[in-house]
């Protein structure tokens, strides 16, 4: 903001104060509008189950990546163990549960490729197999894009933390980056139950 | 170059001004502008810019030449259908023609003008020194201009099917599985979907950045409740295009991956629906019919206050009118799509949720006659532009709920009955509001008002034409004329109504260069025209014209919905009986 004139003391200070701050509702505004993007995905993703006209089906080649999803869900627990650190003022702290929650996110992106991995080599399963596989690897895609963007944002935060750029100014930004992760998990919460749970 | 006596010598005319006045602000300006900057690195500014007002401009700036395009399009397409048979295009062409014109029209001039409209004035309506994020607004413009760059750039980009350009052919709403591998080769069909992506991406950021500029910016005494009607209504579109353009966009990435990596989302040989993609097409497109038209229900709430010299008829009526607007039109999609074969159920509910949006639309027009009524009507080229919106808005809405009725719509669906109405919608409200909006608007960001003597031919060309256009264009679609076919027979009774719509498309291409040269002459001479020339009430008119990159020089405190009015009134303020 312009350099307020002096005049602007206490009731524009007030007033400032029962704002909310801007990276917040971008943040929100951001969760929202991405919500609707992958909801058209789960759309398509349960309009085609039991669709396709050629094998390989869900229930032969699918099993529920149980090991990837609690790291993935746990990964929300220390990331706000992370943000917890660091308004206390304890940068070392935050500094371990941010790296956890880096290598956590890291190993659910090393499953996924695994799982790819299993389905194109094994199964004979790609894109452009059947219905089945279309909407899978776009979903589930689509997902670890977000885990990928995610890592990427905690890694830089990483970065800044080990040059020792990291203190107590940048919690607001820190705690809106954890509400991006916490949305890329919440999202996996229904990728899973759709495509694991529904969808098998 | 101009240092500090009391009297200047305006550096164009020779005149003596005071310093400290309007007009030796403006001529410090001009003598700035007049000074030798090089103008490479006048450009240079404009283009490193993060400044709201600047962006702003160069929103509308853009989405005005691309309005000049794309209506040069349908001008051809008018030319061509003024007579039978008539050889002026091919039908390949014509397929181009109207795939681009509808496109351009809803991506490159309706949503950039309206949200270019918004980018100026929220930042100046509560108060702020500018968006919340700038650089993202910035990216957004970019990323939209580019986009627009690269639909029209498909003209010249390479050879299609037929050796002409590979130019979109599918029409906007791009139905599969037309636009899948096998139908559609070459990449006119790419050229479409990533051109709109990129648009998408842009406004959506400017509708996240909209947001969280409404909530986090306003300045002090600035409630939700004091907001301007403008500024909710902006809130209301931003949320509408989080939620709309998403599903345009997700459906493009599988488009974009049935071409390119071989999925079949839409390939109806491999288990694919076509149908999913029109459900998915008019999720978005719905929405965004409301996403162009709620801006302009905003500048009209702006401007018909203004010039009835009466406060908004139920403000609190209007804010809430608007959110049951978003509401609704999340649920009427399927009206696009009664003619693919639903259930009973289906067309029953979308037929009744398509009248439901009527009834806060309804509320609305009678708020504004509400405004008018009694008032103190001031028929300065703005109001001109919104009595002319009123009653087109109202016959749009009515020929909508026709369409609305399933079996109705049956019967008149793809005929130039349906183009008639959503030009009533596009034409008749929102390019008419937009009309109102630069006419009400310019003398702020330019310090000069328009012409009224052009504005009023402007307003009486463009007003004619487009009621022999589209008014005809009802009948022709009623005896059956198939909208989108490059050419009709002769002896059906459509030859007269025909030659009557191109005539108006002339007229209004007329009116259109009339507004050109208006606003041309009025950048070199118009009137100056202060800081508040329509004696208006909300905050832009309180700093100067044009504003300075700071937008106020000290942060304003308000205290009513009309804080200018409280300034200009202090014996009788506005907050004594809100």
């Amino acid at each position: 903001m312009a350099a307020a004139p002096a005049i602007a003391s206490t009731p524009a200070l007030a007033w400032k104060a029962t704002l909310p701050y801007c990276g917040r509702v971008g943040v929100m505004a951001l969760i929202l509008t991405e919500s609707a993007f992958f909801s058209i995905f789960v759309v398509a993703y349960i309009f085609y189950i039991g669709k396709s006209l050629t094998g390989p089906y869900p229930k032969d080649v699918l099993s529920p990546p149980i090991v990837n999803t609690i790291c993935l869900l746990s990964s929300s627990l220390t990331i706000v163990l992370a943000v917890r650190a660091l308004h206390s003022g304890s940068i070392r702290t935050f500094g371990i549960w941010w790296l956890a929650t880096f290598a956590l996110g890291l190993e659910f992106l090393a499953g996924t490729a695994m799982e790819w991995h299993r389905l194109i080599y094994r199964e004979g399963l790609t894109i452009g197999t059947n219905l089945f596989g279309t909407t899978y690897y776009s979903l589930v895609g689509l997902h670890a894009l977000h885990v990928t963007i995610g890592l990427i944002l905690i890694l830089v935060v990483m970065i800044f933390t080990v040059m020792g750029y990291m203190d107590r100014r940048h919690i607001e930004r820190t705690d809106v980056l954890s509400w991006y992760w916490h949305f890329v998990d919440a999202v996996w919460i229904v990728v899973f139950t759709t495509v694991y749970v529904i969808g098998r | 170059m101009i240092s500090s006596p009391t009297w200047q010598r305006s550096a164009e005319r020779g005149e003596l001004i005071m310093a400290g006045s309007i007009e030796h602000e403006i001529a410090l300006g001009r003598a700035r502008e007049l000074e030798s900057v090089p103008i490479l690195e006048k450009l240079h500014e404009w283009v490193v810019t993060v400044d709201h007002k600047r962006l702003g401009l160069m929103y509308i700036c853009g989405g005005l030449l691309f309005f000049v395009v794309a209506g040069m399009q349908a001008v051809t397409m008018r030319l061509q259908l003024a007579m039978p048979n008539a050889g002026l295009v091919p039908p390949e062409v014509f397929n181009r023609l109207l795939t681009m014109h509808g496109t351009a029209m809803i991506f490159l001039v309706g949503m950039p003008i309206l949200t270019g409209f918004f980018n100026y004035l929220v930042p100046l309506m509560i108060g702020a020194r500018d968006l919340a994020f700038p650089r993202l607004n910035a990216f957004g413009f970019w990323l939209w201009l580019f986009g627009g760059l690269l639909l029209y750039f498909s003209y010249v980009a390479g050879d299609g099917l037929s050796g002409a350009g590979s130019a979109p052919d599918v029409g906007w709403f791009a139905y599969a599985p037309l636009t899948e591998r096998a139908f559609s080769r070459g990449n006119s069909t790419d050229y479409w979907i990533l051109s709109i992506l990129l648009t998408s991406v842009g406004s959506t950021a400017t509708a996240i950045n909209l947001i969280a500029t409404t909530f986090s910016m306003r300045c002090e005494g600035m409630t939700l409740g004091k907001m301007p009607v403008l500024v909710w209504l902006s809130l209301v579109v931003s949320f509408m295009m989080l939620f709309a353009l998403a599903p345009l966009s997700a459906a493009q990435v599988m488009l974009l991956l049935d071409r390119f990596v071989g999925a079949h989302f839409f390939d109806t040989q491999a288990g694919g629906s076509a149908v999913l993609w029109q459900h998915f097409f008019w999720i978005f497109g719905h929405p965004e019919v409301y996403i162009l038209v709620i801006p302009v229900f905003a500048f009209a709430s702006e401007i018909i206050p203004v010039f009835s010299r009466k406060v908004i008829f139920g403000y609190a009526v209007m804010v809430a009118a608007s959110c049951a607007i978003a509401f609704i039109s999340f649920s009427v999609w399927a009206h696009h799509m009664f003619a693919v074969g639903m259930t009973p159920a289906g067309n029953a509910f979308f037929a009744t949720s398509t009248m439901l949006v009527g009834v806060p639309t309804g509320i609305k027009i009678f708020n504004w006659l509400g405004t008018i009524w009694g008032g103190k009507l001031r028929l300065k080229v703005p109001m001109l532009f919104c009595i002319a919106f009123l009653f087109q808005f109202l016959i749009a809405g009515l020929t909508g709920i026709m369409l609305g009725v399933a079996p109705f719509d049956w019967q008149l669906t793809d005929t130039y009955f349906v183009v008639a109405h959503f030009h009533y919608v596009l034409v008749g409200a929102i390019i008419f509001m937009i009309f109102a909006a630069i006419y009400y608007w310019f003398p702020k960001a330019t310090g000069r008002m328009l012409s009224e003597r052009l504005g009023k031919w402007h307003f009486w060309l463009f007003l004619i034409g487009f009621h022999l256009t589209f008014d005809t264009l009802h009948f022709a679609g009623m005896k059956g004329m198939p909208r989108r076919i490059y050419t009709y027979q002769p002896g059906r009774g459509l030859d007269t109504l025909n030659l009557i719509a191109s005539v108006g498309a002339i007229l209004q291409a007329v009116a259109v260069l009339i507004l050109m040269i208006n606003i041309v002459k009025s950048l070199r001479s118009g009137e100056l025209a202060g800081d508040d020339p329509w004696d208006a009430w909300t905050l832009e008119w309180s700093t100067t014209s044009p504003p300075p990159e700071y937008n106020f020089a000290a942060a304003p405190v308000v205290r009513s919905r009309r804080p200018l009015w409280d300034m200009k009134h202090p014996e009788d303020p506005d907050w004594r009986y809100e």
